[in-house]
């Protein structure tokens, strides 16, 4: 069995996209995971990758194509109004960060059924779209989505490289950051943008409903080993990767195995080794 | 508008006060993610019952599906309570683990019968009123209506009979320990009334929407009143304006009923959020300008106050000490010649006595200047 896998490995073209593509995936978000981790947005991932569906449906309507850039662009604008919302909503009023991200992901979630039901309606069957983006199909990925995880995981990586004394004081001291006189508020919005575009690409992957996990499990599973923040970004990329490729080489292995779930259940399957074998006995 | 649409819009309205009554206290407490996580983790209740009894009527289902978002629940506190993980993190991380646990069962042994993944997500409330109810061969109506109703019964009675004690150990804990009342039960009460009617509503609109019914009318009554009867009502009111809404807006343009319920809501917190009396944005810059308005005179006299003797000052040199723009220095010195606390004479600004007097009681209102 595992020889057979492996020589798939080698010869078989689409195993290898899919194994690729999840672990660029891993990878990527992985990395920023720990960021949101840190900073105490766990659950922003979850609000973002919700709010990019009516992004995805609209890119749809708008320019009727199935090109994954395409609609992943559409994903990715709505993500990032979505996140806006959130922080607005957040600053103007006194409602918590809670129910912020309560209202803003089941609102846009619930304006990306109504067009996708609409979409549904109106002739063309794309009843795939919904299943895709839902729960992701990791067996479905094509060279050229492979491509586009390559370039948009190598940016968010790139950039994370380049602000990384930024990104590290914004984690642990955003004050300090401030009083050093660094731009705050930008850096704030950078880091963000890099977490929406590390969620889209993902989505045709493992789906909507399930992204934010592979965000906060790598971080939450790294966090377990390790104090210093470069080695728990690069254990949680490691996590992150053998989490994706582990669970869509099952999924494609097993017929009519949902990707989105299967890698959930792996990363979280590392988690709790963590969470038990980890030296670290206490959170600071 | 016919029966069956009649029972479709009742059955959503019932839903969303169902909903909102747990609501309330999710979000005073700050725990509103908690149903989203519910309202998903009950799916490998609902599987796991369902593979054992092999039927989607039993109402074992329901016990399955309560329990499991309860045990979401009690993991979730564990694993805060290990202090190895922060409570959102703890959140992100249990509750897709159930919720895909559940989705690889059904793929995996369900895959065949009316149970599969898009109706958990986006549940279709057209079809919620397909299932009769009936008793002694009677038609008595859709079991959705029946199911929501007792939902909507329970969570009335709970929250009527335990007010007292969800007011206080939501907004105050500590004094709630005081006075033994417990609110560790109190929350799990909570957490069992928010499971309870995720699994109604779940079926009804779906495992997202629902946290839509649960969380934004609250929010949006929140914004507009700071007295809990009233945000009890108007949560109920904003909840069912949100589902009638949503059914006429779903009817019109023939899509999803759950997605247009969802999307309405969104829409009435928006117009909360910017025309709520006192805490709307639209408030809040009328109030932070008319403040503006009020101290800038205040900050002006209590300056010049300051400064020894009284022989006038250009105004070019106030804006630059104050560190003003001229067009709000303009401002502040109009709205001061107005109260008569300063003049413009020979193009200086003189204090008056009345402004002497004005500045050395705003320096205490305002403590500026202190």
């Amino acid at each position: 069995m595992e020889i057979a896998l492996f020589t798939n490995l080698i010869n078989d073209y689409t195993l290898r996209t899919v194994v690729l593509g999840s672990a660029v995936l891993g990878i990527t978000a992985g990395a920023l995971g720990v960021f949101a981790l840190l900073r105490g947005q766990s659950l922003l991932g979850d609000a973002i990758s919700h709010a990019s569906l009516p992004g995805i449906a609209c890119a749809f309507l708008l320019t009727s194509t199935k090109n994954p850039a395409i609609l992943l662009c559409g994903g990715a604008i709505a993500g990032i109004i979505g996140s806006a919302c959130i922080l607005g909503i957040i600053r103007n009023t006194r409602i918590k960060n809670d129910a912020a991200l309560g209202i803003i992901l089941s609102v846009f979630f619930g304006i990306g059924l109504v067009l996708l039901t609409h979409i549904q309606k109106n002739g063309s069957s794309n009843q795939s779209i919904l299943n895709k983006f839902l729960f992701g199909n990791a067996s479905t990925l094509m060279h050229e989505d492979l491509i586009l995880m390559l370039i948009v995981g190598g940016v968010v990586l790139g950039l994370l490289t380049l602000f990384w004394k930024e990104c590290s004081l914004l984690a642990f001291d955003p004050s300090y950051l401030r009083s050093l006189g660094y731009p705050v508020v930008l850096l704030d919005a950078l880091l963000t943008l890099l977490t929406v575009l590390s969620i889209v690409i993902g989505l045709q992957t493992v789906g909507v409903v399930l992204m934010s996990s592979l965000l906060v499990a790598p971080a939450a599973a790294a966090r377990q080993w390790t104090k210093r923040l470069s080695h728990m970004v690069i254990l949680a990329a490691c996590f992150g990767a053998c989490a994706g490729v582990t669970g869509s080489l099952i999924s494609s292995c097993v017929t009519h195995l949902p990707t989105g779930p299967t890698i959930v259940v792996v990363v979280s399957v590392i988690v709790l080794i963590s969470l038990v074998f980890g030296p670290r006995r206490s959170f600071a | 508008m016919n029966m069956l649409e009649l029972e479709i819009v009742t059955i959503a309205c019932i839903t969303a006060l169902a909903c909102a009554l747990p609501g309330v206290f999710l979000v005073l407490r700050g725990v509103s993610l908690m149903s989203d996580a519910i309202s998903h983790a009950i799916l490998p209740g609902i599987v796991i019952m369902f593979l054992l009894v092999q039927s989607l009527e039993s109402p074992l289902l329901i016990f399955g599906a309560a329990f499991s978002g309860l045990l979401t629940v009690v993991c979730t506190e564990l694993l805060i309570n290990s202090q190895k993980l922060k409570k959102d993190a703890a959140i992100g991380l249990v509750f897709p683990l159930f919720f895909s646990v559940g989705v690889i069962l059904i793929s995996q042994y369900a895959r065949n019968v009316h149970l599969d993944t898009d109706m958990v997500l986006l549940g279709e409330l057209a079809f919620a009123s397909l299932n009769r109810l009936h008793i002694g061969g009677v038609d008595v109506g859709s079991s959705a209506l029946w199911l929501m109703g007792g939902i909507l019964a329970l969570n009335a009675l709970c929250i009527r009979l335990f007010m007292k004690e969800l007011q206080v150990s939501s907004f105050d804990p500590v004094f709630a320990t005081v006075i033994s009342v417990h609110p560790v039960a109190i929350y799990y009460l909570l957490m069992a009334l928010t499971s309870i009617t995720a699994v109604g509503a779940f079926d009804v609109v779906g495992a997202i929407v629902v946290v839509a019914l649960m969380i934004t009318p609250p929010a949006t009554a929140y914004l507009c009143t700071n007295r809990l009867p009233t945000l009890i009502l108007l949560s109920c009111l904003f909840g069912m304006g949100a589902a009638v809404g949503g059914y006429a807006l779903a009817a019109s343009a023939d899509v999803s009923i759950a997605g247009s319920i969802a999307s309405m809501s969104g829409l009435i917190f928006l117009t909360a959020l910017l025309f709520a009396p006192r805490k709307g944005i639209i408030a809040n810059y009328m109030g932070a300008k008319r403040h503006a308005n009020a101290l800038a005179p205040a900050i002006l006299c209590a300056y010049l106050s300051n400064k020894p003797g009284n022989t006038g000052w250009e105004v070019d040199q106030i804006a630059n000490q104050l560190g003003w723009s001229i067009e709000q220095i303009n401002l502040a010195i109009h709205g001061a010649v107005a109260l008569e606390y300063v003049v413009l004479l020979m193009g200086k600004v003189w204090l008056t006595q009345k402004g002497c007097v004005f500045a050395r009681e705003s320096t205490e209102k305002f403590c500026v200047f202190s």
